[in-house]
């Protein structure tokens, strides 16, 4: 099945398989012919996987997706449901359910945004950055890794041009006092509109700190264990600042962007 | 066409498949019309605002999930204000899951939840009563009749008592809930489990232990449907891994008169609707001209049928 919208915009979409390839030593990439759900999805959005032999879906934010492009996910394979989706060949069907949560905003009357990284959280904001590129807003990304073996840049950005700044564990450029002094000097060179963050809490509240200070708007996306991803079960909570105070708000639901300053410490 | 509709105390429902408490809600409607279900069941809802337990909340282990959720919410006050005219938007009848810490506070939230577009309390006696150390209501016969019994004297509402399979006993409990004025039971509710994180070597939930449902947990289930559906003469709910129509003609068989869906809908998020095509589908094949007819045909004597 697959088309979705109407009265009933969440569906379980049968996708096929066209690349499943690894990327890097720790993480893998998958692309599928799921026109109704690609064309439908937004950045920051996810969907909910189906993992051939494991029995929960796993959430999985989405690396590319666009009308007539496939749908892609960027992941690192860290236990039996991403070992299952990376053992997917060409060929196979794809069972997603989606497209599901909140997605980034995004003004195309901005001329910049900084997005800032860490591991496999740059999947979630390749999207949001190529998607900036195609609406001539500029990005600046600040990819953060382990070492420069574990470093996606090609996987985030592909041809699109942005202005990457790459920061590691393994010489220290990755240390937060260090990001902190770049993303200043960012903020210097060229002052983005917004700023834009996941995967890591340390730099999650670097940046918040930073765009608090310089009165720039932010979004975070924030990840969690989930259980049906449709904000039924109330599993995947985080708290979160809101108008009538502090609230568990649902990551699958509320989630998975949330303005930057409103993600508190769980 | 066979007749589905089941009679559950003095509801009848369209037809024999509901969500079980905890896996459903109004969202559920961007994937489904929740029009076609039997009846909605709610959430917990709880006398007082409840935070819930610290993440991680759910766990994958075996064919199931294992859970801790902890009954979050905003309260029964609240709840009436700001939840209920939202599910007064479906037709379907709705159940309101009940949670509470004593057997007066059990009264006294039945009592308020005796309102306009409540079709029935399904009363969860499976979480700690504070006046037994903590422990479940539903654990021995005599707090969970003292619940139901306390919630029989402040409604007119049918009172369905979902039991637990965490008890010695789970015979003893269901007739102490229908002495005591329960109008059906649901069994079961989740069981107790564990599972360790191989990375942290720490629980895998954050509260530690959790209640475990699925695939894994359908046998258990069934044998707790298939005891009490012997031990009492109210209708019986069957719940625990129900994900297809041949597992809901499994508790149909063994003595329920409706069955509740869970942990399926988070695999199959329409997995309500396939149980109840599947239903349908298994009548026709087998020359069943209503589902009620198959309510407690594989139970040793035929005391079911002579109780309807």
């Amino acid at each position: 099945m697959d088309g979705s919208a109407g009265p009933f915009p969440v569906t379980t979409h049968l996708g096929r398989v066209i690349a499943s390839v690894p990327v890097g030593a720790r993480y893998h990439r998958l692309l599928a012919e799921a026109p109704a759900l690609s064309a439908a999805v937004e950045p920051g959005q996810f969907c909910h996987l189906l993992c051939p032999g494991a029995y929960l879906r796993r959430p999985m934010s989405v690396w590319r997706a666009g009308a007539q492009e496939p749908l892609g996910f960027l992941f690192r394979v860290a236990g039996p449901g991403t070992a299952a989706l990376a053992g997917l060949r060409e060929g196979d069907t794809l069972d997603a359910m989606g497209p599901l949560g909140r997605g980034f905003t995004l003004d195309p009357g901005w001329g910049r945004i900084l997005v800032l990284a860490r591991g496999v959280g740059l999947a979630t904001l390749s999207l949001l950055a190529r998607r900036a590129v195609s609406l001539d807003i500029g990005v600046t990304a600040i990819l953060s890794a382990r070492d420069p073996a574990d470093m996606m840049a090609e996987a985030f950005c592909g041809a699109v041009p942005m202005d990457l700044r790459l920061v590691h564990d393994s010489d220290g450029s990755s240390d937060p006092a260090a990001v902190g002094m770049m993303i200043e000097a960012e903020f210097i060179r060229a002052r983005p509109d917004a700023v834009f963050t996941c995967g890591s809490d340390r730099l999650l509240r670097l940046l918040q700190e930073i765009a608090a200070r310089h009165g720039v708007l932010g979004e975070a996306a924030i990840e969690q264990r989930m259980g049906c991803a449709l904000g039924l079960c109330f599993a995947c909570v985080r708290r979160i600042a809101t108008p009538d105070g502090p609230r568990d708000l649902r990551v699958c639901r509320e989630g998975p962007v949330f303005d930057l300053q409103s993600v508190e410490a769980w | 066409m066979p007749d589905l509709s089941v009679r559950i105390g003095g509801l009848t429902l369209a037809n024999p498949v509901m969500p079980a408490s905890g896996t459903f809600g109004p969202e559920l409607g961007e994937v489904f019309d929740l029009d076609r279900l039997g009846a909605l069941v709610t959430k917990s809802v709880t006398p007082e605002p409840r935070r819930g337990n610290p993440t991680p909340r759910v766990a994958e282990t075996g064919q199931g999930l294992l859970n801790s959720i902890g009954i979050p919410g905003k309260g029964i006050e609240a709840w009436i204000a700001y939840d209920l005219p939202v599910w007064r938007r479906f037709a379907a009848p709705l159940v309101v899951s009940l949670s509470a810490p004593t057997a007066s506070a059990f009264a006294e939230a039945a009592r308020a939840l005796t309102v306009e577009g409540v079709a029935a309390i399904e009363a969860n006696i499976s979480c700690p009563n504070l006046e037994a150390d903590g422990r479940a209501f539903a654990a021995e016969p005599g707090p969970a009749a003292a619940a139901i019994a306390a919630m029989r004297g402040a409604t007119r509402l049918p009172i369905w008592a979902k039991l637990s399979p965490n008890t010695g006993d789970a015979a003893a409990v269901a007739r102490a809930c229908e002495e005591a004025g329960a109008d059906a039971l649901v069994v079961a509710n989740t069981i107790l489990g564990l599972a360790i994180d191989l990375a942290t070597l720490r629980p895998a939930l954050g509260a530690g232990m959790g209640g475990y449902s699925g695939p894994g947990f359908k046998p258990i289930a069934l044998r707790l449907v298939w005891q009490c559906a012997q031990a009492v003469r109210i209708p019986v709910i069957g719940c625990g891994g129900i994900a297809t129509g041949q597992d809901a003609v499994e508790f149909l068989a063994a003595g329920a008169t409706a069955v509740q869906v869970g942990t399926a809908s988070f695999i199959q998020p329409a997995a309500m609707l396939q149980v109840i095509e599947g239903i349908s589908a298994f009548c026709t094949a087998r020359g069943f001209s209503r589902v009620s007819d198959l309510t407690g045909i594989a139970l040793p004597s035929l005391q079911r049928i002579a109780a309807e």
